[in-house]
């Protein structure tokens, strides 16, 4: 039942020209980051092979990208995350779906999965560019895999936020914006909170911090580095919203 | 919930007891008791904001009551909403229609997502469309149909899954003539295999399609009854008769069988009779008195009238 949900946001989601400008927006951007860094790596290359053990391509060219790709789901994931139910809800076709033999958690993670799928596509064709250099050098197969696991699992971190905030309101705009606005709160001062917390010795509460840190996440994960603590603190605020957005839909079918 | 008070006539499809919903102070439903058969078409009357929508809505699952019981098929709405949602098919006030998709498309969908087997889905979706006329219009988009296609569509997604009870909320409204009474006669006609409950604030369409009646009215249940006992209780009860020469008014209430009179509107006298034979000793008297009688006919009853009556 979860598939059929996540089946039908998809194929919503192509049926509105959004989806295609977000593809296209994002490619465009990305391409032009990707070849502007190529071309300045080109430039230093030469100094480069004076060091000892001179930064390959991946680590110079391919980990920004991504960094880059990080930074452009923060725009795309609440725009996307809008539809999915604030939208839903306004034209009244929600029903469809509560009136149907399927639990709201059901609903919830059709719809997540949906979301994350389309975002998987988007990270698919950004990871398509560095991997058309294989042919003339030797990639990092090792970081390109951990920085592709990295910016999905920021992108299913967002787009549960996303969804939460798109429970709480029948305006797409508003679900749009708020989304927006609470992951740069929480890029910017999850960054600021936890390492104030940390300096002051207070590493328990630093730690819960760290869980509402997208970016503080991405960080280990985008050096090649697979912190186990920094995936799981990515699951937990990608679980924890998932449960909040069901709750506070079970919640509005009891208070109305 | 083994102890749920369930109806044990094997043919309730929905047995609904004490349902109440509060919205902070306002109490939209109060303590309704509502009971529906196979076969059988039942008529929720009530103006707007009486709380018809409100009781539609728990009955499917997709608000929770206050207080009180629903059972769907002897399934426990509340304590299983799955199992009882699968017997449900339910048409909003405003249909739940994805634009973007096709007409098959979103059937497809619908039958999915009430979990029909995968080998009967192209017959439940075939036979949903031929019953509700959407053969030809399977490959367009629902945004580009009209008002009354689109209506269909959501009637469709309602009973392609062959539920138990069909819930439609005012499915005629909106719709020309034609289209009102083709949507009429498919009720009709799901009324036979499966049971119907139908919201309107119309009552001659309750007239036209219902086996029995109830009517809400602030939000509490003010009559239930077969609809035949409807319509002895407001037709020829009351008569509208005109006259050139009329008499005084204290005269006509007292021709044989009258109960009282009233002026109504354009020169007309509302009578209230006491069954169809006063008519003619009422067209007798005109004549007799030479009052220059030029109308006579039952009165179209109106909902309000009805719901003065009830309330009195």
């Amino acid at each position: 039942m979860i598939f059929t949900i996540a089946a039908k946001e998809l194929k919503a989601l192509f049926a509105s020209p959004l989806a295609w400008i977000v593809l296209a927006a994002v490619q465009l951007i990305a391409g032009y980051a990707f070849l502007k860094r190529l071309d300045d790596f080109l430039q230093v290359q030469p100094q480069l092979v004076q060091l000892a053990s001179p930064p390959g391509v991946t680590e110079l060219v391919v980990a920004p990208l991504f960094a880059t790709t990080a930074i452009m789901l923060m725009f795309v994931v609440p725009l996307l995350g809008m539809r999915s139910i604030a939208e839903e809800r306004r034209n009244q076709t929600m029903v469809l779906l509560t009136s149907a033999p399927v639990s709201m958690t059901q609903i919830v993670l059709g719809k997540f999965l949906g979301l994350v799928l389309f975002l998987a596509l988007i990270v698919a064709f950004v990871t398509a560019m560095p991997l058309a250099l294989a042919a003339s050098t030797t990639l990092d197969y090792g970081l390109i895999a951990s920085l592709c696991g990295g910016v999905l699992l920021i992108a299913a971190g967002f787009a549960a936020v996303s969804l939460y905030i798109s429970a709480l309101t029948t305006y797409p705009m508003v679900a749009a914006f708020g989304g927006f606005a609470t992951l740069l709160l929480m890029v910017l001062m999850g960054e600021a909170a936890g390492d104030g917390l940390r300096a002051r010795g207070w590493h328990l509460p630093a730690a819960l911090v760290q869980v509402f840190s997208p970016l503080k996440n991405f960080e280990p994960l985008g050096k090649g580095l697979v912190d186990t603590y920094a995936i799981a603190c990515s699951l937990l605020l990608t679980v924890f919203f998932i449960v909040l957005t069901v709750r506070h839909l079970d919640g509005r079918r009891l208070r109305g | 919930m083994s102890s749920f008070p369930v109806s044990n006539h094997p043919a309730t499809t929905i047995y609904a007891r004490g349902l109440t919903r509060r919205f902070g102070a306002h109490t939209a439903v109060k303590t309704i008791d509502l009971e529906l058969r196979r076969g059988e078409v039942l008529g929720f009357l009530g103006p707007n904001g009486a709380g018809k929508t409100t009781t539609m809505q728990m009955l499917t699952g997709n608000l929770a009551p206050t207080a009180g019981e629903i059972a769907i098929c002897g399934v426990d709405l509340l304590a299983r909403p799955t199992a009882a949602k699968a017997k449900i098919g339910y048409l909003p006030e405003t249909p739940p229609l994805y634009r973007d998709l096709t007409v098959d498309e979103y059937l497809r969908l619908a039958v999915k997502l009430h979990r029909v087997p995968k080998p009967h889905r192209r017959d439940a979706i075939r036979r949903a469309k031929e019953r509700c006329g959407l053969v030809d219009v399977g490959r367009k988009l629902i945004g580009t149909l009209s008002k009354g296609y689109q209506q269909r569509v959501g009637i469709a997604q309602a009973i392609a899954h062959e539920p138990d009870a069909v819930i439609l909320d005012e499915p005629t409204v909106g719709l020309d003539p034609n289209q009102i009474r083709d949507i009429r006669a498919l009720i009709r006609e799901l009324g036979g295999a499966h049971s119907v409950i139908l919201s309107t604030h119309i009552l001659s369409e309750v007239e036209a399609i219902c086996d029995r009646v109830q009517i809400m009215h602030h939000g509490a249940i003010v009559y239930s009854d077969g609809i035949a006992a409807l319509k002895a209780f407001h037709t020829g009860r009351t008569i509208l008769l005109g006259l050139r020469r009329p008499p005084q008014d204290s005269a006509l209430a007292q021709l044989p069988g009258v109960s009282s009179a009233e002026k109504a509107q354009n020169g007309l006298y509302r009578l209230q009779i006491a069954g169809d034979e006063s008519a003619e000793a009422i067209a007798q008297a005109c004549i007799q008195n030479n009052w220059g009688m030029f109308h006579l006919a039952p009165a179209q009853t109106h909902l309000e009238d009805v719901f003065v009556n009830l309330t009195r």
